[in-house]
C-alpha cells in the first residue's frame, strides 16, 4: 500500500454515504487517519454506517442447544420477565451462547426441567401450556431471595440468571437501547450539557 | 519491494547496524522511536506483538447488538468471570494471563501482570489520564523521610513534559495547585450533570475539584482530528483522537523512512560486546519461531518496567553474572503499583433527569487531586479521585445492580432499571505505594515460556502505608456521596458481581480485601530505578545504565517513586528527554 493509493482511496469514502460498506469506510477513515486528518463528517459517517449494520432478525429461529420445547419455555419465561424481551431476542441469545458453552447450557436445561416439574407438582401442567396466573404465582416464588427455602432455591437461583441474561439481551437490543433512552454513541463537534439537565438534579440536591 | 513502510516483517539479508534498537512499541518506546528519528537516528524498533490495524482492532462505535454474544463473549465467558479484560470491545491486545507466557508468585503474594502485546501495546486502550508529578514528588525523602529523592527535580522534567503534552495533546486548565503542576493545556468539555454535582460536594468538603487532564485532544493537533465526544476512548480511537503511541508516534516514524518496525518480535537477550556494550540484541521471532539478532550502536530498553527488567536478569555473562546494568543488585527491586480503592452510590437527585447524549471524553472531565500534601496524616503521600457516572452505553452486566437490589420481574422491573439508569456514580482513588523490601520481581529458575525465556516471579506486599491510605479514600468518598445526598452501594467484589447472588449476607471486608491486588492498577514502576550513586540505582539521571554506557531504559523502571499520578505522562517525558540525550550522545560518538 503505497501513501499515493491511501490519500486516493480516502476521497470517495467522505461524505458519500451511499453504496458504502461499513468497513469500506472504516478502512478509509483508518487509512485516512494514517496519513492526515479525518474530519468530523467522517466520523458521524462511521457511526451512522455501524448503526445501520445491523438487519431485522428475519425467519423463524431454530433452537441449537435447547429442545424446541425447552426454547419455548424460555422464551415465554423471558417475555415475563422482560415484556419486550422476545424482541430483544433474549431467548436467541441465551440458546446460542448455551450452544457454545456446556456450563451455560446446563443452567438453562437444567433450570427449564426444574421449573417444569416444580409446575407439574402443583398445577399438573408444564409451565408453558399454565395459565397464566399459575405461571406467575410461581415466578412470584421464584423471583426473591427472601423465600429461598429448599424446595425453591434451586428456583431462584435459576431466576436469577435468567433474569439478568434476559435484562442484558433486551437492554443490548436497538428496542431496549432506545426503551431506556441512551443518546449516545455517535459524534458530535462540541459536548453540550443540556441546560435543563443540570437545572433538574440541581434543583433536587442538597446544593439547592 | 525493498523497503515496506507498514514495517512488516522483512528478512534482512545482510544485518544492517542500527543507530538505536527500541525494544517495545508503547508508551516510552513510541515516544524515543519519534524523538530519535525526527533527529534523524535510524532505529529499528522490536515489538513482541503483531502490527496494529486500527480499521480492523478497533471496535470503537459497535453497537453490542451488533455481535450475537452483545459483548459477554463466545459462550458467555464474562458470565463466568472469563471475559476479555475491560470488556469485549476493548482495544487491548492481552490480559492478565498470556497462552504460553506465565509469570510466577512468591508463597504469600498475590500480582496481576498485564500485558498487552501489540504495537501500542497499553497505550491503545489505557485510560489516558496524565498527570505531572509535583516538585515534591521528586524529593520525597528530603520531605518525609520516607523512600529515596529521584536524580532529577521537576525543573529538570518540566521541558519534556511539555513537549509532551503539546506533541500528545492533553486537555486541562491552569489551577496553580502545587500536588497538580499546570501544563501545556487543550481546552477540556464541560462536566456532565453529575460532575456538576460532585463538584459543588467537593466544594462543600473543601476538596479540589478540576477539569480532567486526559491524553485526548479538543483541537486539531499535528494533523488529528478533534475528539468526537463518543466516549470509547478505550475502544481505539479511528481518528487517533486520543494518544496512542501506535497512530500518535509510531505510524508517523516509521513513515519518516529512518524506523524499521519488526513486529512479533520478542526480545531474548541483549548481547555485550568484550567492552561490556550492547552489541547486538536477540529476539525470538515467533512467526518462524527461531532466533535472530540485529546489530546496534545503543539500545532502548521500553518494553514495559517488568518485561524491561526481565530482560536485563535474563541478558547474564561472564562480565554480567547479576544481569545486565545489575552490578548494583538492585533490577527487579523497589517494584511499586498504585492503590486502587472504589466506591460508588446512587443519587436520587439524578432520578428522573432529561435524557441527553453524556458520552464526551472517554473518561471523566473532572477529577480531584490531592489535596492534603501540607497535611500530617497517619500515613504517608496522598491518592487522587477520578470519578464516573453519567448515562453510558448499555451493555452486558450495565444492570445487574438493580437486578439484584429489586429482584421481581415484568413492568416494576423495567421501571427500576428505568428509573436507575444514569443515577449512580462512581468513586476511584489511586494513591501512593512506599517501595518496601518484600515487594519485587526476580527471575524464577524452575520456569520458562514458550519460547523458552525465564519468566519473572514476583513477591508483593502492601503496608500500613498503603491500608492507612485507602481507608482514608474509603472515608472521603462515603462523605462525597452523602453530601450529594446519595447513598453508598453495598461493596461487592469483582468476582461477586459476576456470580448470581444466593441469601448471604455481605460481611464488612478487611481493609487488606478493599485495596487492589498489586499490579491490578497496571501502574507497575520502579524495577530498573535511577539515581547518582551506582551502588544503590541501575541507571544514572538521564535514563542511561551506570554499568553500560550505551544502554538506556524509557519506560517506567526508571521511577525512583511512585506518586499519585498516573505514570505514562512521566514515562513519555522521561522517555522524550532520554532520547534527546541519547541522539546527542551518538553524534557526539560517546556510545
Amino acid at each position: 500500500m503505497s501513501k499515493r493509493e491511501e490519500v486516493s482511496s480516502r476521497e470517495p469514502g467522505f461524505g458519500t454515504a451511499g453504496g458504502q460498506s461499513r468497513r469500506r469506510v472504516l478502512q478509509n477513515i483508518a487509512a485516512a487517519a494514517f496519513v492526515g486528518p479525518v474530519g468530523l463528517e467522517a466520523a458521524q459517517h462511521v457511526h451512522q454506517m455501524a448503526s445501520e449494520d445491523v438487519k431485522a432478525n428475519t425467519g423463524v429461529y431454530k433452537p441449537k442447544a435447547l429442545t424446541q420445547h425447552e426454547f419455548d419455555t424460555l422464551k415465554k419465561l423471558c417475555e415475563l420477565i422482560v415484556p419486550g424481551a422476545t424482541q430483544g431476542g433474549a431467548a436467541e441469545f441465551i440458546d446460542l451462547l448455551s450452544s457454545q458453552n456446556p456450563q451455560m447450557a446446563a443452567i438453562y436445561t437444567g433450570g427449564l426441567a426444574w421449573l417444569d416439574i416444580e409446575m407439574k407438582r402443583h398445577y399438573e401442567v408444564n409451565f408453558l401450556d399454565a395459565k397464566a396466573e399459575q405461571q406467575t404465582a410461581m415466578l412470584d416464588k421464584i423471583a426473591y431471595r427472601r423465600n429461598r427455602m429448599p424446595e425453591t432455591a434451586a428456583g431462584i437461583r435459576f431466576f436469577d440468571w435468567a433474569r439478568r441474561m434476559t435484562v442484558d439481551a433486551y437492554y443490548t437490543s436497538p428496542a431496549g437501547i432506545k426503551e431506556l433512552g441512551y443518546m449516545g454513541n455517535k459524534a458530535t463537534s462540541e459536548f453540550k450539557v443540556p441546560a435543563e439537565a443540570v437545572e433538574y438534579a440541581l434543583k433536587r440536591s442538597p446544593f439547592a | 519491494m525493498g523497503y515496506n513502510k507498514l514495517g512488516m516483517f522483512q528478512v534482512i539479508r545482510s544485518a544492517p547496524i542500527y543507530d538505536v534498537v527500541v525494544i517495545g512499541s508503547g508508551a516510552g518506546g513510541g515516544t524515543a522511536t519519534k524523538v530519535l528519528a525526527d533527529l534523524g537516528v535510524n532505529v529499528a524498533l522490536l515489538e513482541a506483538g503483531p502490527m496494529l490495524n486500527p480499521a480492523k482492532d478497533f471496535k470503537e462505535h459497535m453497537w453490542p447488538y451488533q455481535v450475537p454474544h452483545r459483548g459477554s463473549g463466545e459462550g458467555g465467558a464474562s458470565y463466568f468471570g472469563r471475559g476479555r479484560a475491560f470488556g469485549f470491545f476493548s482495544a487491548q491486545a492481552g490480559g492478565w494471563q498470556l497462552d504460553g507466557e506465565p509469570y510466577t508468585t512468591g508463597e504469600g503474594s498475590k500480582f496481576m501482570w498485564f500485558r498487552s502485546r501489540i504495537v501500542g501495546g497499553r497505550t491503545n486502550h489505557y485510560g489516558r489520564i496524565s498527570l505531572r508529578l509535583a516538585d515534591y514528588d521528586f524529593k520525597p525523602y528530603t520531605r518525609d523521610g520516607v523512600g529515596t529523592d529521584w536524580p532529577i527535580a521537576y525543573e529538570d522534567i518540566a521541558p519534556y513534559y511539555d513537549k509532551a503534552e503539546g506533541f500528545i495533546g492533553v486537555t486541562g486548565s491552569k489551577e496553580g495547585i502545587r500536588s497538580a503542576p499546570d501544563g501545556i493545556f487543550q481546552p477540556c468539555p464541560p462536566p456532565r450533570v453529575h460532575e456538576v454535582l460532585i463538584k459543588k460536594a467537593s466544594d462543600k468538603l473543601g476538596i479540589p475539584c478540576i477539569p480532567m487532564r486526559l491524553a485526548v485532544i479538543t483541537r486539531k493537533t499535528n494533523g488529528r482530528a478533534p475528539c468526537h465526544y463518543c466516549g470509547q476512548c478505550g475502544r481505539g480511537c479511528v481518528t487517533a483522537s486520543n494518544y496512542s503511541s501506535s497512530q500518535v508516534q509510531v505510524f508517523p516514524a516509521v513513515q519518516t523512512g529512518r524506523v524499521q518496525l519488526f513486529t512479533n518480535a520478542m526480545a531474548r537477550e541483549l548481547i555485550t560486546d568484550n567492552e561490556g556494550k550492547v552489541k547486538a540484541v536477540s529476539y525470538i521471532d515467533k512467526t518462524t519461531r527461531t532466533e535472530k539478532q540485529i546489530r546496534c550502536r545503543a539500545v532502548v530498553l521500553a518494553a514495559s518496567t517488568c518485561e524491561s527488567t526481565r530482560l536485563l536478569l535474563n541478558s547474564r555473562s561472564p562480565r554480567h553474572s547479576n544481569g545486565l546494568a545489575n552490578s548494583s543488585g538492585v533490577v527487579g527491586r523497589n517494584l511499586m503499583d498504585s492503590t486502587g480503592f472504589s466506591l460508588g452510590g446512587r443519587i436520587p437527585a439524578l432520578v428522573g433527569m432529561p435524557r441527553h447524549d453524556s458520552d464526551g471524553m472517554g473518561g471523566s472531565h473532572l477529577y480531584m487531586p490531592w489535596w492534603l500534601w501540607d497535611k500530617k496524616l497517619d500515613f504517608p503521600r496522598g491518592y487522587h479521585i477520578e470519578i464516573g457516572g453519567g448515562y453510558g452505553m448499555p451493555g452486558v452486566g450495565s444492570f445487574n445492580g438493580v437486578c439484584r437490589e429489586h429482584e421481581g420481574y415484568g413492568e416494576s422491573l423495567k421501571k427500576a432499571i428505568y428509573e436507575d439508569y444514569g443515577t449512580h456514580v462512581g468513586f476511584s482513588g489511586r494513591g501512593e505505594m512506599i517501595p518496601n523490601e518484600h515487594t519485587y520481581c526476580e527471575i524464577d529458575p524452575n520456569v520458562v515460556d514458550k519460547w523458552g525465556i525465564p519468566v519473572l516471579r514476583f513477591h508483593f506486599r502492601w503496608t500500613d502505608a498503603e491500608l492507612k491510605q485507602v481507608e482514608h479514600m474509603e472515608k472521603t468518598f462515603t462523605e462525597m456521596i452523602e453530601t450529594m445526598g446519595g447513598k453508598v452501594n453495598t461493596p461487592r467484589r469483582a468476582a461477586e458481581e459476576s456470580v448470581p447472588v444466593g441469601t448471604e449476607a455481605i460481611k464488612p471486608r478487611p481493609v487488606e480485601e478493599k485495596i487492589s491486588v498489586g499490579g491490578e492498577i497496571i501502574h507497575e514502576v520502579g524495577t530498573i530505578r535511577m539515581g547518582d550513586d551506582p551502588n544503590k540505582s541501575a541507571l544514572n539521571k538521564y535514563c542511561q545504565a551506570h554499568d553500560v554506557k550505551n544502554l538506556f531504559v524509557a519506560d517506567g523502571g526508571p521511577f525512583v517513586s511512585n506518586p499519585d499520578k498516573n505514570p505514562t505522562l512521566t514515562i513519555c517525558a522521561l522517555a522524550w528527554r532520554t532520547a534527546e540525550y541519547l541522539a546527542e550522545e551518538l553524534r557526539k560518538g560517546n556510545v
